[in-house]
């Protein structure tokens, strides 16, 4: 194993290191960084600009001797002395703000990968549960659709018909019109009505339940104008806790299972209760690492709930525990962001436009910790929307084909054949081997996501990685291209790696050694 | 591999919350109901007769051939003249103010059926927006059939000696391909548009080509890993065929099916590639039209002539959603596990003995 590591982190060394020299090579072909300064109608200024970019970018070493040059400066890292060359359109040393650039892309990319992932994974199973069914059909017609989008063509439709009209609704008072209310309620009422089973009576309580249900909550929000100060309060809270503990327990160990359910249950009672506690101790000096202490603090809190009521398998109900204390966690917070929406839009730097259409933060915005969540969020919201939409369908194919091959299998007719329930035969069997071929797709993607945001970072005018890579190519600019290049390199070839380490040790017949 | 999980995916498809104990006369029924649908035909015959069944399969390769049809014969090819009026270089005088499109439908906003002399509109220099687009999807076109041509072949001949000869052919082989996929694809075309003026339709489709193969070639060689264990490539060994001979006559038809939906899939992405690229200011850049090339000329008219914006992003989601589900019409053709799960109508009445009723 470690010598099979290994060998694949030199293999991967090397090709990092050949695929920079071809890169270095294009881009000392790609446009002559003097390009600019040819422009300059003072002979002596030019001449000096001229001589004084030749000397920092090595312009008279022919270009293979200036790969070496430029190889030793990014060596030192090595012995923590980082050089990727200056940038002659910002006139800096690259390193200086590379990390910062890797942070604001992560921020970008990452939400929207691990919602696409998430949600992908759901409608997967779904669709492959209701295989050839008209949600099936609907669902892959729709993942097509939107897989079939350029991402900016769907990023100029958002910023034109989602934050533009959003906010002048906001504007206008937060009425929701009757059409939206309506199509709301015929889209979950024919959704849920083609994903029950069994009689027609009970498809259409089912469906027309929910289709009443969500008109509902919609004109009680509209007519209260719920958006324009919108909150949970403890009520709310109580059902969405309620909801999620049952579910949950359904999810990882049924109902039946009387112990799980308690667990799940005091988990929520305990997340609802602490609820106008926490109010205070948000509204002290909130940081990001307090938050996640509480998060991790929850999440411990779930597990010991769970060992507490213990039973013949105390695994299972400290496993329910901890990801109802994890959700419930995530509702309280989603309650505080949502009661900081109503003064974050009447801010100075805002002028009651909320949903933002560029850019990565608001400037000139002051505001306590909640004030700037919702900052950050009103800026991811777009780009988040425009990538989940495009990404979804591939992780909704994998998912629906993964899982139709496991139920295919044997073992699934062996376990359905001994009486495990139905809930057992997909959690535990099917889904579980389904995820093997899944997990290797989400590394590998991962391991692109710094590159693949080049599109993103220029249509919403964020500026990160993308952004170096793309104006650096325009500008003639050799080095940022080039640090973004080597940064996204080596994150691709770990991550390939890793997700070739991911599948053996999930697959226990793939042996490492034998690759 | 045909009468194991019959059953199952009965329940699959039924979602039945209580599990059933197998049904053995029911699985012989629909085993029977299988093998008589492809008993007596070769296995081309088996793969044409699923993809013809695919019904959205069928209706995208219609409405692509008919988009093709279309773009053909409205503006000619080359010195050919087509039946429309205008081409995408002739210059008339805007008809409606700011040359808002002439096509007029019922419910649509229009008062009547109308096409008139610029359906889809003109832009600020008075060019007719159909003609454009139409030479958009035959340049489009051109593209995805040169970047599919080229990649195949490579993908295919750099997968196949890689997996069928392994040792130091595969090590290098694959070295060089995990070297050409972290190369980004926007850095080869800005220094191709750079070096050597590559900003036309066939050198970005030559570009594209020459760098989109890597896939392709980790699969087939994952093919041919398996495939070359198999003991109809020792038989034809032993009987003395060449290496040649055993990759392209014995174990490339046989992963034939991998070959042909990917490079399905690539022609659909190549084109958001190609797309993406014209964003970026790389790739096809005016004089030579594009889809690509047409929509992000056009991205800052949404809001003033949304229609310049809207039509070729159109004809850009038709084609690649068409291309996409071909490609998932032939992966189910190709799959020899696909299993088409017979109605229970078509069961009862192809078996006389009454069988389970599932809602």
């Amino acid at each position: 194993m470690a010598i099979y590591i290994v060998r694949r982190l030199i293999a991967g060394f090397f090709v990092v290191l050949g695929a920079s020299f071809i890169v270095y090579i294009l881009v000392a072909n790609a446009g002559d960084p003097l390009t600019s300064s040819y422009g300059i109608t003072d002979p002596v200024a030019r001449a000096q600009r001229i001589s004084s970019l030749t000397a920092s970018l090595n312009l008279d070493v022919n270009p293979v001797f200036r790969y070496f040059l430029w190889l030793k400066g990014v060596a030192g890292c090595f012995v923590g002395q980082c050089d990727f060359g200056y940038s002659i359109t910002t006139n800096q040393p690259v390193t200086g703000d590379l990390a910062g650039r890797i942070l604001i892309t992560l921020k970008l990319v990452l939400a929207a990968t691990i919602l696409a992932v998430m949600i992908g994974i759901a409608i997967g199973i779904i669709t492959a549960l209701r295989q050839y069914s008209g949600f099936d059909y609907t669902i892959t017609f729709f993942t097509f659709l939107f897989f079939s989008l350029p991402l900016f063509f769907v990023a100029v439709l958002l910023k034109e018909f989602v934050a533009i009209q959003f906010n002048d609704f906001i504007t206008k008072g937060a009425h929701i019109p009757w059409w939206f209310i309506w199509t709301a309620a015929l889209v979950v009422g024919l959704t849920v009505y083609s994903l029950t089973r069994g009689q027609l009576n009970r498809r259409l309580l089912f469906g027309g339940g929910a289709a009443v249900l969500v008109g509902g909550i919609l004109y009680y929000m509209s007519v209260t104008q719920w958006l324009l100060d919108p909150g949970l309060g403890p009520i709310v809270i109580a059902i969405l806790g309620l909801g999620i503990a049952i579910g949950i327990t359904e999810l990882t160990a049924g109902v039946r299972n009387k112990k799980a359910l308690r667990t799940a249950l005091t988990t929520a009672a305990v997340g609802l209760v602490l609820w106008y506690p926490l109010q205070f101790v948000f509204y002290q000096g909130m940081t990001i690492w307090i938050l996640l202490g509480l998060l991790v603090l929850a999440i411990a809190v779930g597990i010991g709930i769970g060992y507490l009521w213990g039973g013949d398998d105390p695994g299972v109900s400290a496993r329910t525990g901890a990801i109802t204390a994890l959700l419930m966690s995530a509702v309280i917070f989603l309650d505080r962001t949502m009661q900081a929406w109503g003064p974050y839009t009447a801010n100075e730097a805002i002028r009651g436009r909320p949903i933002k259409t560029i850019g990565d933060s608001q400037a000139g915005l002051d505001g306590d910790f909640w004030i700037q969540t919702v900052d950050v969020f009103t800026h991811l919201l777009l780009p988040t929307l425009a990538l989940i939409l495009i990404s979804l369908a591939s992780y909704t194919r994998y998912t629906r084909a993964s899982m139709l091959e496991v139920l295919n299998q044997d073992y699934i007719r062996t376990a359905r054949a001994k009486g495990l329930t139905e809930r057992t035969v997909v959690m535990r069997h099917a889904f579980r081997n389904a995820m093997i071929p899944l997990a290797t797709i989400v590394a590998f993607d991962i391991g692109g996501l710094l590159g693949g945001a080049v599109i993103t970072e220029t249509v919403f005018q964020w500026d990160a990685m993308g952004r170096l890579f793309q104006s650096g190519l325009v500008n003639n600019d050799p080095n940022p291209v080039m640090a973004f290049f080597l940064v996204v390199a080596i994150v691709a070839v770990l991550f390939n790696i890793l997700a070739d380490l991911l599948y053996a040790a999930l697959d226990p017949r793939i042996r490492v050694g034998s690759l | 591999m045909t009468a194991p999980g019959a059953p199952d995916l009965q329940h699959v498809a039924g979602g039945t919350a209580v599990p059933e104990p197998p049904d053995v006369p029911n699985r012989a029924d629909e085993t029977s109901f299988e093998q008589k649908e492809t008993v007596g035909l070769s296995q081309a015959q088996i793969v044409r007769r699923r993809f013809f069944r695919h019904r959205g399969a069928m209706i995208s390769l219609i409405v692509l051939i008919f988009v093709l049809l279309l773009s053909v014969t409205s503006i000619g090819i080359g010195p050919i003249k087509g039946w429309w009026q205008w081409t995408p270089y002739d210059r008339p005088v805007p008809q409606n103010p700011r040359g808002e499109p002439t096509l007029s439908l019922p419910f649509f906003g229009g008062t009547g059926f109308a096409i008139g002399d610029h359906p889809m509109g003109q832009d600020e220099t008075g060019r007719d927006l159909f003609a454009a687009i139409m030479r958009g999807v035959q340049n489009t076109m051109v593209v995805i059939i040169i970047l599919a041509l080229l990649s195949t072949t490579l993908g295919v001949v750099i997968g196949a000696v890689s997996g069928y000869f392994g040792g130091w052919w595969d090590a290098a082989l694959m070295r060089f391909t995990d070297t050409i996929i972290i190369i980004p694809v926007i850095l080869i075309a800005a220094v191709a548009g750079y070096a050597i003026g590559a900003s036309g339709v066939l050198p970005v489709a030559i570009v594209l080509g020459l760098f989109l193969w890597t896939g392709l070639a980790r699969l087939v060689r994952a093919e041919f890993l398996a495939l070359r264990e198999r003991e109809f490539v020792d038989a034809a060994r032993v009987a003395g065929a060449s290496s040649r001979r055993i990759i392209f006559k014995h174990i490339l038809p046989n992963s034939v099916g991998v070959v042909v939906v990917n490079t399905t899939l690539l022609m659909g992405a190549g084109i958001l590639i190609e797309v993406g690229l014209s964003f970026l200011g790389f790739g096809i850049r005016p004089p030579d039209i594009s889809l690509g090339s047409l929509i992000s000329q056009y991205t800052g008219a949404l809001t003033t002539r949304p229609w310049l914006f809207i039509w070729p992003g159109v004809f850009i989601i038709i084609i690649v959603l068409c291309i996409q589900f071909i490609g998932d019409g032939l992966r189910d053709a190709f799959d020899p596990r696909q299993k088409r799960i017979p109605k229970q109508k078509d069961l009862k009445e192809a078996v006389s003995s009454p069988s389970e009723a599932t809602p």
